[in-house]
């Protein structure tokens, strides 16, 4: 009994060595696998194929990460999310093991922003995870980067940095100047505002952010009983600045109106004077120097359509459930030259005195939140389709 | 290390026939076992008898890699409990604990980023859902934490593909997480629906909130997916999109999807245990409750009834308690027939977490005025109110005749119930957090979500 009783222990011993051990996926299998991850799509689309490539991923060796992060390049976010999850498996179980993580090869690929900038992200937190002196000696390095997270911890330094610069005034505004450009986070671009703004600088948020400012708006029609959700009026069929319409309460004709909020809020209280169960139309011409693609990000608190050179990009039907900066993102199509943005907002009839609000802010931007300008905007040159 | 015990299993498997023991092992099998007790219900695991007559040594290993390999039957794998009753009426917990001197504190660890979310434990381990981000909550957490010592085991974080809007007071993290003892369902406002195995291997990830980009609403989310069988079930209600959809809980595609009123909905499905042995899911609106196939969605009945949008319906035993109209009671019918309407009562005034059923006894915590309802289960009579204090989320839970309610400045009433007489508050314990999430009970321990630590409760001696 004592051999059975040894045998067995000797045999478990192995099943959980066995367990542990991982030696490399080899190459090919590595490479199908991965494309099989990469074909998940919505609605648990590819999943099976996925699930059983995920199987094979989890024997992968540390060594294999780099490889592993760089299949995210070009992946949806759906894909993104199943290999951070395979690296963060094999990295724990490398740590578990006393296995390195590849330091050099993840900083070759931290360094190279042909990268996914999630991947690139995730390169860096495996580096961090291992390196302490990774974020003094990498993040100040990245205050331009195209990722959206490490650009908001070099901003961070960029800002203590110029805290420290106070008692040298010039020195302090060039460096919130610094944070303040590069800065795509909204608090942190606040925070930069505010400190130049004490400083005695002028700042123009509504440009750094790409709110549009200026709108032609026409209004009330009538959204009694949210009949005007589904209702087409005439700006939804032409749009002719010069034409006069029939409204909710009589004729109706387009009329400009200027926003003067740092976050481009447009009032429409203030514009048309307050209205329930009612629709109005803001409309700006967008002058694009090239045929590029732009997030649209709209916020408002009401029933909004955004339509982008009258193709239907974003609809809300939503009223009153609050309301962020960013709140709805779309994507659209600018064509090189004259387009036109319109935007729907529709107000319903409730009472409450918490909606009453009727507005919106719209703006502009890149992936990462970067400005695109109208190459007509006044006072300073068109930012373009800035890098990122 | 599960992946490492099925493997244990599998080689046990493999040899257990050869050593001639598998009638033992037969023997072995731990049975879990129903028992209704005084109207609630509660698990139990038994070993059978006859196991311990062979006493060789080979048998005694077999019987602790058996113990081992994943059957345990503390566990609370869901919101509001396994059995969703809130109910751990063996479980015996401390009545005092927390203060300067963290009495009765076993352990306290901090935690990343916020929650709404409640703890659940699956198999000697507690997971805990988090997200974080510096403008929005887009970063997601599944934090896995052993139960004996409160050491972190594993954390997994991904990027969030949906909405992560919310309320100041929320988090993406709202929705409790699931298991089936073998998985983990992470789910957040956002829908990201997230499924790893108990060593946190990611296993699949369904972006529902990019399926549905109009899922959400600008308070959060929170409604909690509930396990039946096989199925994971999440229930997304907005006046964006709306939906229930049933979820292959082992390879993530969907079986089933209903269109849902697009109205905000915060309440969770609730699983409603079926007598012939077919559980159903139950799903509340502001116009219906309705109860359906776990495995193809299919309607079995369906009440008109304005359910509240916070609080989530709980069955007990042959009644099943709405939070509409105050409470509203149904007594179950056999097969396919629509429950009976059994009492209303807007004198049982529900607030944001859901009725417990104990005893006999409907069980209510106003929101902000703090007052503990009791009522007659059966009846609708309304038996006694006791003012607590401030603000409740959580939905209090029951553990060996005490009701734990956890408020939202960090003090938890412990009140004693004691059959038809006025439950008694025997402690107001101060752990001087937030508290939003609903409690976990497991073994005579439990656990607590606040904005900044996972505490366990439990008897030092």
């Amino acid at each position: 009994m004592r051999i059975v009783s040894i045998a067995l222990a000797a045999c478990l011993g192995f099943t959980l060595w066995a367990d542990c051990a991982c030696a490399e996926v080899p190459p090919q299998q590595l490479a199908d696998a991965l494309a099989k991850v990469r074909a998940v799509g919505p609605k648990g689309a590819g999943h099976r194929d996925a699930a059983n490539a995920v199987k094979t991923l989890a024997h992968a060796d540390a060594d294999q990460l780099p490889t592993i992060l760089a299949a995210m390049r070009g992946s949806s976010d759906l894909a993104a999310n199943w290999l951070r999850g395979i690296v963060e498996s094999v990295a724990q179980r490398a740590k578990e093991n006393g296995q390195k993580l590849p330091q050099a090869d993840l900083e070759k690929f931290l360094a190279d922003t042909r990268e996914s900038p999630r991947a690139r992200r995730l390169a860096y937190e495996l580096i961090a995870s291992v390196d302490e002196t990774a974020p003094t000696r990498l993040i100040p390095t990245l205050l331009d980067d195209p990722s959206l997270e490490l650009r908001r911890d070099a901003v961070a330094v960029q800002l203590e940095k110029a805290e420290t610069l106070k008692y040298d005034k010039a020195a302090s505004i060039g460096a919130y100047q610094r944070a303040f450009h590069a800065a795509r986070d909204l608090d942190q671009i606040k925070a930069a505002a505010k400190a130049l703004r004490d400083l005695g600088e002028t700042v123009d948020i509504p440009r750094q952010m790409g709110f549009i400012m200026t709108w032609k708006v026409i209004g009330p029609f009538d959204n009694v009983g949210e009949v005007g959700w589904d209702t087409a009026y005439p700006p939804e069929k032409e749009i002719d600045f010069a034409a006069e319409y029939v409204g909710q309460k009589g004729k109706v004709k387009w009329f400009d109106f200027a926003t003067t909020d740092d976050f481009g809020a447009v009032d429409l209280n203030k514009a048309l004077d307050k209205h329930k169960g009612a629709v109005a139309y803001a409309a700006a011409e967008f002058l694009a120097d090239e045929t590029q693609r732009v997030d649209i990000r709209i916020a408002s608190v009401n029933a909004v359509k955004v339509f982008v050179n009258g193709k239907l990009v974003d609809e809300r039907h939503v009223y009153h459930s609050g309301t962020e900066i960013d709140q709805y993102v779309s994507q659209a199509e600018l064509k090189k030259g004259k387009n036109l943005i319109l935007v729907k907002i529709c107000q319903n009839e409730q009472t409450d005195g918490w909606a009453q609000d009727w507005k919106f802010q719209l703006r502009v931007c890149n992936e990462i939140g970067t400005a695109v300008l109208s190459q007509d905007r006044p006072t300073s040159k068109t930012a373009g389709r800035a890098a990122f | 290390m599960a992946s490492r015990l099925r493997s244990t299993r599998a080689l046990l498997e493999l040899l257990v026939p050869t050593l001639c023991v598998r009638t033992h092992l037969r023997t072995l099998r731990l049975v879990r076992r129903t028992q209704s007790v005084q109207g609630c219900v509660a698990t139990q695991s038994v070993v059978t008898r006859g196991a311990w007559r062979v006493g060789t040594p080979l048998l005694a290993c077999a019987m602790l890699l058996v113990c081992c390999v994943g059957v345990f039957a503390d566990d609370w794998r869901q919101f509001r409990g396994t059995d969703h009753s809130s109910v751990a009426a063996d479980a015996k917990l401390p009545i005092e604990f927390g203060g300067e001197a963290n009495k009765n504190i076993a352990w306290k660890t901090p935690l990343v980023g916020r929650a709404a979310s409640g703890p659940i434990v699956v198999g000697g381990k507690v997971v805990v859902t988090a997200s974080s981000g510096p403008v929005i909550q887009n970063r997601l957490h599944v934090l896995c934490f052993d139960e004996a010592t409160g050491k972190e085991l594993w954390q997994r974080q991904f990027w969030a593909t949906g909405r992560c809007f919310h309320h100041p007071l929320s988090a993406n993290a709202a929705p409790t997480p699931a298991s089936d003892g073998e998985r983990i369902f992470a789910f957040y406002s956002s829908s990201d629906l997230i499924c790893l195995d108990l060593d946190g291997n990611l296993l699949w990830y369904r972006g529902l909130g990019s399926d549905y980009p109009k899922a959400g609403n600008d308070a959060g989310m929170s409604s909690s997916p509930v396990v039946i069988g096989d199925t994971v079930i999440v229930q997304v209600e907005s006046q964006g999109d709306a939906f229930v959809e049933g979820i292959d809980a082992a390879t993530g595609e969907t079986r089933w999807h209903l269109n849902r009123p697009k109205e905000a909905n915060w309440a969770s499905p609730a699983l409603l245990p079926g007598k012939d042995g077919r559980d159903l899911v139950l799903l509340q609106s502001a116009k219906a409750l309705s109860a359906h196939d776990p495995a193809s969605g299919e309607a079995v009945w369906e009440v008109d009834l304005p359910c509240a949008g916070i609080p989530s319906a709980t069955p007990s035993g042959d009644w099943i308690f709405a939070p509409a109209r105050g409470v509203t009671a149904f007594e179950r019918k056999p097969g396919k027939a629509s429950p009976a309407l059994a009492w209303d009562s807007n004198r049982l005034a529900v607030g944001n977490s859901s009725p417990v059923i104990y005893d006999g006894k409907v069980y209510l915590l106003a929101s902000r005025s703090g007052v503990l309802t009791c009522g007659d289960a059966e009846s609708g009579k309304l038996l006694w109110q006791l003012r607590l204090s401030g603000t409740f989320w959580a939905t209090p839970v029951v553990a060996g005749g005490y009701l734990y309610c956890p408020n939202q400045d960090g003090k938890v009433f412990v009140v004693k119930l004691d059959g038809d007489e006025k439950g008694e508050l025997v402690a107001t314990n101060e752990l001087g957090e937030t508290f939003l999430a609903s409690p976990a009970v497991a073994g005579n321990a439990m656990y607590l979500r606040s904005d900044k630590h996972l505490w366990k409760v439990a008897e030092q001696r």
